[in-house]
């Protein structure tokens, strides 16, 4: 059962800063979010992975309480009815938006304003935000006059100024330069270091790699991993990439069966049985061996088999139904 | 509780500031008082087209005698009534016949007054002789009793008050009142009908949504854009003052409304922050479910007609004080602040008003919280039925 705890200064943190059961989000006939379960741990960079059009930011609009899910509870910092923590609250959406004719510092304070901060406070904090990270020019111009870039930078800044307790992205690296990429991921990890919970989403598998702690692969709207990221790793055996002198033999025989032939060599998931029967068979028929390597496979390659193969299963059964008279 | 009134007032603090800092605004506060100046300059021609006599001409084509009784007659009826009262009177040929005369090009008479002053006999247009024939019989008869019409002096009895006279006045009051309420308001209520459109077309509805609840977001704009009249107001309001002194007006001699002049002002200032509010919380409502500045433009014009019938509903009252209509107007939420403001002028009881403020303002709520409640169905596609969160608390 998820609690509600309507003041934050009164209450031990949570566990889990964020929380959702059975979520189910519905528009019209199709079902965006459906029926998941997740749990984020306070303190930690959790990634919400999953292709386009998975069910990500429906997902993240349902916790932060801007729609209400259709069925299933959930629970933000502690509170059931989430807008009550907004002020511990930082969320930056995916469509960017700021007010074109608002000075950058001004952007930043109203943010703060909106969650509380007081608006003197965070006109001086905006303010130290951009000249700490070498926007010092651009405080006093209007948004309009911002690059991209600088425009999604302020907003961020806008997010963390009134210092939340969870910071929420919806797709963050979207947009930015290999730079600005850079150091997002560098303020991603100092605000995690101060204790703040991080949530995002991404498509892009290297940031959540780098950065994350446990995540969530979701596609068709469901909840298909959950765990830490050596987890999902896991969830695929290592990969062998084998090259021989010799082309063919009875060594042949004690290639795995889903071998590939691959840039002149040999490619397969280790086999349960582990390496060493094949590398006897090797020696044995002198296939002669002129490389043989172990691969713990990535993250992309987790992500790609279990959302590729939820992607497959969903495909199916939208085939199954059409074909149902 | 405090923590929506704090939000929306981020939100109209953010509206205010960006709406009355804008170059834009001096356009606003001077454009209405260009009527104003073109009303003045309209208003000195108008006394000098008043100033020229547009009474009918009525030609005289009497024996010498008794025209030139006619004509004194005449100078001491309008010595008494005022030039305006009787026609003018201009001496005409006795040939040819007053029939030739009338339809001789350039006749400037609109009739002829031939005969004999005991029976004078009055040619011209039905039209004109139904307005001119009594004007002529009390000629004729004042001409033929010269020698002995005698006029009866009146004595002069003054009053400070009278009671037909008050009544008028306050009927006036009422009814001026109610005029300046509508026009403000749907002058500057419709304003607020595209107000939303900023934030979806600049995707900041998502991080308002995700900080406040809509409710406090509906209410900040509600508040910032009644602040920026109320400047506007003041800004007005104390023009027209400034000119009404200028032009030698006493404020002491006009006649003062049933609940006094300052409670009359108090009440006006609140019933025009009620009618803002309730148009403003309908056309915000209206408003947010249009997606594009084209759609807001469309809806415009039905509004504005449904305005109108309102003010005539409460207009038609004001004449009408206690009957079944003008009770039903000050009931209806959005004729009411207009009935109310008449009833001020006329009435000297508080009590009404008091409950009168307190219903439109639950209105107001009411409107909010629907339109708040179609908001998040409809553009933010969230929740189900949306009148089941009619009366939830607005925390989201």
């Amino acid at each position: 059962m998820i609690g509600d705890t309507p003041a934050f200064s009164s209450v031990q943190a949570p566990a889990y800063a964020v929380e959702g059961h059975g979520l189910v989000k519905s528009f019209g006939s199709f079902r965006a979010v459906d029926g998941v379960d997740i749990a984020v741990p306070a303190g930690a960079i959790y990634g919400i992975l999953g292709p386009n059009g998975a069910g990500k930011t429906t997902l993240l609009r349902t916790l932060l309480g801007i729609i209400d899910p259709d069925a299933g509870e959930r629970s933000l910092l502690g509170a059931a009815q989430p807008l009550r923590m907004a002020r511990q609250v930082g969320y930056l959406p995916e469509e960017r938006g700021l007010y074109p004719s608002m000075k950058a510092y001004e952007a930043i304070a109203f943010m703060g304003a909106l969650r509380g901060l007081p608006l003197a406070e965070g006109r001086r904090r905006a303010k130290a935000l951009l000249e700490g990270h070498g926007m010092g020019p651009a405080i006093a111009k209007p948004i309009r006059q911002l690059s991209k870039g600088m425009a999604q930078t302020v907003q961020l800044f806008g997010t963390i100024v009134h210092e939340p307790r969870l910071i929420v992205l919806d797709e963050p690296f979207s947009g930015l330069d290999a730079i600005n990429q850079e150091k997002l991921e560098a303020l991603i990890r100092e605000q995690a270091r101060r204790g703040v919970t991080i949530l995002f989403s991404t498509h892009v598998i290297a940031h959540a790699e780098r950065l994350c702690e446990r995540i969530a692969i979701i596609a068709g709207g469901r909840i298909r991993f959950e765990g830490t990221v050596s987890d999902a790793r896991d969830r695929l055996r290592p990969q062998v990439r084998l090259r021989t002198r010799s082309v063919d033999g009875a060594w042949r025989r004690a290639l795995p069966p889903d071998t590939m032939a691959q840039e002149g060599g040999w490619h397969f998931a280790l086999p349960q049985e582990g390496i060493e029967p094949l590398l006897r068979a090797l020696i044995d028929d002198r296939a002669g061996i002129e490389s043989l390597s172990i691969e713990r496979p990535g993250l992309h390659d987790a992500f790609v088999a279990i959302a590729g193969a939820a992607a497959a299963r969903q495909m199916q059964d939208g085939a199954d139904e059409e074909a149902q008279p | 509780m405090m923590q929506l009134w704090r939000a929306a007032f981020v939100i109209a603090r953010r509206d205010f500031t960006a709406v009355v800092l804008s170059r834009t605004f001096i356009l606003f506060l001077l454009g209405p008082l260009l009527p104003i100046v073109i009303g003045f300059a309209f208003g000195g021609l108008g006394e000098r087209i008043s100033s020229t006599d547009l009474r009918p001409v009525v030609g005289v084509a009497l024996a010498p005698a008794d025209s030139a009784a006619l004509l004194r007659a005449h100078g001491r009826l309008t010595a008494r009534m005022g030039a305006e009262s009787l026609p003018r009177l201009r001496t005409a040929p006795l040939a040819p016949d007053p029939r030739a005369q009338l339809a001789r090009p350039g006749s400037e008479v609109v009739a002829i007054i031939s005969g004999t002053l005991a029976r004078p006999v009055l040619t011209g247009k039905p039209v004109d002789l139904d307005r001119l024939q009594g004007d002529v019989s009390l000629l004729s008869t004042a001409a033929l009793a010269e020698r002995t019409l005698r006029f009866v002096a009146v004595e002069r009895q003054e009053v400070a008050t009278s009671r037909g006279a008050q009544a008028q006045a306050r009927l006036l009051i009422g009814r001026a009142a109610q005029v300046v309420i509508f026009f403000l308001t749907i002058l500057l209520a419709g304003m607020i009908l595209s107000n939303l459109v900023e934030e979806k077309t600049n995707k900041i509805i998502e991080i308002l949504a995700a900080a406040v609840p809509i409710d406090a977001i509906f209410l900040g704009k509600l508040m910032a854009m009644l602040a920026m009249s109320l400047v506007g107001i003041a800004f007005w309001g104390g023009t027209a003052f400034a000119i009404f002194l200028a032009a030698g007006g006493q404020p002491s001699a006009l006649p003062a409304p049933a609940v006094g002049w300052p409670i009359f002002l108090g009440l006006a200032l609140l019933y025009f922050t009620m009618a803002y509010t309730l148009l403003g919380s309908l056309f915000l409502g209206i408003g947010a479910q249009a997606a594009t500045v084209r759609e807001v433009q469309t809806l415009n014009m039905p509004i504005t007609m449904g305005q109108m019938l309102i003010f005539f509903f409460a207009s038609y009252a004001v004449d009408h004080m206690g009957s079944p209509a003008e009770i039903a107007a000050c009931i209806f939420p959005f004729s009411s602040p207009f009935a109310m403001i008449a009833r001020a002028g006329q009435e000297g009881a508080l009590w009404p008003h008091l409950l009168a403020l307190l219903w439109q303002a639950a209105f107001v709520a009411l409107i909010i919280r629907v339109g708040v409640l179609l908001f998040r169905r409809h553009v933010m596609q969230s929740g189900g039925r949306w009148w089941k969160g009619l009366f939830r608390p607005a925390t989201g």
